[in-house]
């Protein structure tokens, strides 16, 4: 079977996404039924979604959700998992039966801290030890794929509609502040779970609707800074541009976002001095990572969402707000279809960054 | 003592008498002595030994009375004994020298360029229209230093990175080689566009300051020029160490080119030839050019980026590496089809790589190394229209330089006799008769013209891509494919084949 990495594969797709500022969680119905609402942007190839703060009573264990295409490969990872990691629990993903779901591969998560011993050695921080493992598992071990790595989130994918996909991980069963999701729609067939969104990393977690134009330039780069891309899908890229932009060199996300949607130069130009300054630096350093072409993204991390366009807005993206809840979606209807009242919406402009993040009241208390 | 010439005439020059009018535009203008009049029968006639085919008297003609033909060849066809071996062993029989020629390898080596195709959008990921949306082409050189801080204050102690309007700026051709007019015309077009002049290893003549701050200010082996005030005026500060046309080997100037003027430029006697040594005496190892580059930082206070000029060689990726390392903010590349005033004719058609797959191997050497965002690269060496520079930017330069192209743009014909100092187009001349030909503000709007027609195209091409940033193509090897490329080219140029999807 060939899989993401063997080929790109272009596509158009849904998203949505929301979180509820006050730390407020709520079951995975919602979201599905806003991804629902847009089938006719995915074809059954592929569905998923990301969640925060599922799992309060291992918040302080990095959630690994694995997928396994067979035992050899299962049994490859626990090796390594061990090796590295002290795991506090395990179990298979619950899932149910879906008839349109097709045969699933083995779906596991731990949840583990890494061993001391094993970070001194390594010379790292934990996040750096972190995701050179993930890496590694993604790049060297054949038939295993790590779906999410974060702490107190969890991402969920596979082969099939958005809403199936849903069903299939008992979504309705999960508590969390801050959705995001996906609905697929490639112009070719993978047929393979670790080719759907979200794409993850550490707490990051990414869907996409576009196609990169740039992703030639972004992956060399990203490759200087030790990223593995291994999936030549565009929206891995996005999650390890934030990745290093942000966790590594400490950019907060709203800067972050104008990196990957820079202003153009005709508005730096415009800028005052102390900003035009910093603006020409962002793009002269990190030029490379300017995400060119057609996207709209949701990036999920912990406590917080951030929605971003192209320069020049050539996908769709809406915003909208009601009380303590920011939505955002690639159309009105699917904020609509799960808050029909919703107060305050607005289409947000090419490379203005849309963020939510919890209230610090909140985030203190999901932290406790 | 001379012996007879067993050369035939290489073009033969013929005159439609029909046409003629006897102006003797001709016999003024040809620098070559082939065109002549002979007063006492009122007749003009050409000495065909003479004519090189700079096409100067045919584009002159106000009666379109004259046409340049080439001459058979004077033997009988040899796949492998080519007329050009035959002439150049007739040459050498007779004067016992080493054969000289002017401007670029001209040898029918593999093209790369010729053989790599660009991608466009469809469906998927929509063009842009360069016409609807701002297409970004400004370009910034020097050492990048990451992550980037906001402390606004850390920063004030880099040097300043210099941009370009345009990713194309104007190659290293000295004040000697060519002539003060054409000079000029570079430095004026440089400065109208917003892009760079090079002035070569000659200095920079002093009426000419006032476009230093669009100058690249270039430091050779024999110093040429070289002193503080030279330095602090420049924009960027380049170490010539080799160049396309002739890695390995030094410059030399003529006597007969060094004027008063070139003289007073260049600090050297008058009607002295100017050597350049191959090495600079004082850079014997990579860590004698970090020092060189030092000196230079200093003296310019770490106020001009520092750029290291290297011939694209066997091993230059290793090369470019060290230099990186050495302090180098940016690094020069020139590839073996780079043009120069004067060359052996054997070194510059056989010595050197093609730029496209040194820059291939130096990007992914310095991207290996993860230093790639510490040094701006530039590619030079034969760039002869847009669609080469969008594939050199896609394999991995930051900007290129131009300069045959630019001289054809200012009326160059390529008859590679610029190391005779005759030029009948007033550019590789000294000659004041000849100088005057170019007049600096229609020279600079020539440039200026080629420059805005390049620019456009490149956006338009970029456009296609769905691209609308430069930094977007810089390295990005996906919008390339090979035609006719064996798997070694491929996998050097890392580039897939046409036909395979992305």
């Amino acid at each position: 079977m060939l899989r993401e990495g063997d080929y790109r594969i272009p596509s158009g797709c849904a998203i949505s996404g929301f979180i509820n500022k006050d730390g407020r969680r709520v079951d995975g119905q919602a979201i599905i039924k806003s991804i629902a609402l847009m089938q006719e942007r995915s074809n059954g190839l592929g569905g998923g979604f990301a969640a925060y703060g599922i799992y309060p009573e291992y918040k302080d264990y990095y959630a690994l959700h694995l997928l396994f295409e067979d035992k050899l490969s299962r049994n490859q990872v626990e090796d390594l998992i061990k090796d590295n990691f002290y795991i506090e629990a395990e179990d298979r993903i619950p899932t149910r039966h879906v008839k349109s779901i097709g045969k699933a591969p083995l779906l596991w998560r731990y949840f583990v801290t890494p061993r001391v011993s094993k970070i001194d050695e390594s010379q790292e921080t934990e996040e750096n030890f972190m995701t050179r493992l993930v890496m590694r598992i993604n790049a060297q071990v054949s038939g295993a794929y790590v779906v999410s790595s974060g702490k107190n989130m969890g991402a969920f994918k596979g082969v099939g509609y958005p809403e199936d996909i849903g069903e299939f991980f008992r979504l309705d069963e999960y508590q969390a502040y801050s959705w995001i999701a996906h609905g697929r729609f490639p112009t070719n067939t993978p047929g393979w779970w670790g080719g759907a969104h979200p794409f993850t990393l550490l707490d990051w977690s990414v869907v996409h609707n576009g196609e990169v134009s740039s992703y030639g330039a972004n992956r060399r780069f990203l490759e200087m800074y030790d990223y593995k891309i291994t999936l030549q899908t565009d929206t891995e890229v996005i999650a390890y541009a934030i990745d290093l932009l942000v966790r590594r060199h400490k950019l907060p996300l709203e800067l972050a976002a104008r990196v990957l949607a820079a202003p153009f130069w005709q508005e730096i130009d415009r800028l005052p001095a102390g900003e035009r300054d910093l603006y020409t630096r962002l793009r002269v350093v990190y030029g490379s990572l300017l995400l060119n072409g057609p996207f709209s993204i949701i990036v999920g991390f912990s406590g917080g969402i951030m929605a971003l366009n192209d320069r020049l807005k050539l996908r769709p993206l809406v915003a909208g707000a009601q009380a303590n809840t920011l939505y955002v979606a690639s159309e009105e209807a699917a904020i609509r279809e799960i808050c029909p009242d919703v107060e305050q919406v607005w289409y947000p402009r090419g490379g203005e960054p849309v963020v939510g993040r919890l209230e610090e009241e909140a985030q203190c208390r999901l932290s406790a | 003592m001379p012996t007879l010439s067993l050369m035939s005439p290489e073009f033969s020059v013929v005159r439609d008498e029909n046409k003629c009018v006897k102006c003797l535009a001709c016999v003024r203008q040809c620098g070559f002595d082939a065109q002549q009049y002979d007063a006492a029968d009122d007749r003009l006639y050409t000495i065909d030994a003479n004519c090189v085919n700079c096409q100067r008297c045919v584009s002159i003609c106000p009666a379109g009375a004259l046409t340049i033909y080439k001459n058979p060849p004077p033997m009988r066809p040899n796949a492998y004994w080519s007329e050009g071996h035959l002439r150049n062993i007739m040459k050498q029989a007779e004067t016992g020298g080493v054969l000289l020629t002017g401007m670029g390898n001209d040898q029918p080596y593999p093209t790369y360029f010729d053989r790599l195709l660009l991608n466009a959008s469809q469906v998927t990921n929509p063009s842009i229209d360069p016409l609807r949306e701002p297409m970004e082409l400004r370009t910034y050189l020097g050492s990048r230093t990451e992550p980037v801080s906001l402390k606004e204050r850390q920063d004030k102690t880099r040097t300043p990175l210099v941009p370009l309007e345009t990713p194309i700026m104007f190659s290293a051709m000295s004040y000697g080689s060519i002539s003060h007019t054409a000079f000029e015309s570079l430095a004026r077009a440089a400065k109208e566009f917003g892009t760079l002049f090079n002035t070569g290893e000659g200095g920079l003549p002093e009426d000419l300051y006032q476009y230093a701050d669009h100058a690249v200010v270039q430091v050779a082996s024999g110093r040429f020029g070289v002193h503080a005030d030279y330095l602090n005026a420049g924009r960027v500060v380049e170490i010539k160490i080799g160049q396309g046309a002739k890695p390995g080997i030094g410059g030399h100037l003529p006597g007969e080119k060094i004027t008063a003027a070139v003289s007073a430029t260049r600090m050297i006697p008058e009607g002295t030839d100017a050597l350049s040594p191959a090495p600079h005496h004082d850079i014997y190892s990579i860590e004698d050019l970090k020092q060189l580059i030092y000196t230079l930082k200093e003296t310019t206070r770490y106020q001009k980026p520092v750029s290291v000029k290297v011939s694209a060689v066997h091993n230059v990726a290793a090369i470019a590496s060290g230099i990186a390392r050495a302090g180098a903010d940016i690094i020069t590349v020139d590839g073996f089809r780079g043009g120069t005033g004067a060359a052996p004719t054997m070194i510059r058609d056989h010595v050197g790589i093609p730029i496209e797959l040194a820059i291939a191997a130096v990007d992914q050497r310095l991207r290996d190394e993860g230093i790639r965002n510490h040094v701006s690269l530039v590619a030079a060496g034969g760039f002869r229209s847009s669609a080469d520079i969008v594939k050199a930017i896609a394999l991995g330069a930051d900007a290129v330089y131009i300069a045959t192209a630019a001289l054809i743009a200012l009326g160059c014909h390529l008859c590679q006799k610029c190391y005779t100092g005759k030029c009948s187009w007033g550019i590789a001349t000294q000659d004041p008769y000849k100088t005057r030909r170019i007049n600096p503000e229609i020279g600079a709007e020539r440039l200026y013209n080629l420059l805005r027609g390049w620019s456009h195209e490149i956006k338009e091409m970029l456009g296609g891509m769905g691209i609308n940033s430069i930094e977007s193509l810089r390295g990005n090897r996906l919008h390339l494919r090979g035609v006719g490329l064996n798997e070694v080219e491929l996998r050097l140029l890392g580039v897939k084949h046409a036909g395979e999807a992305i």
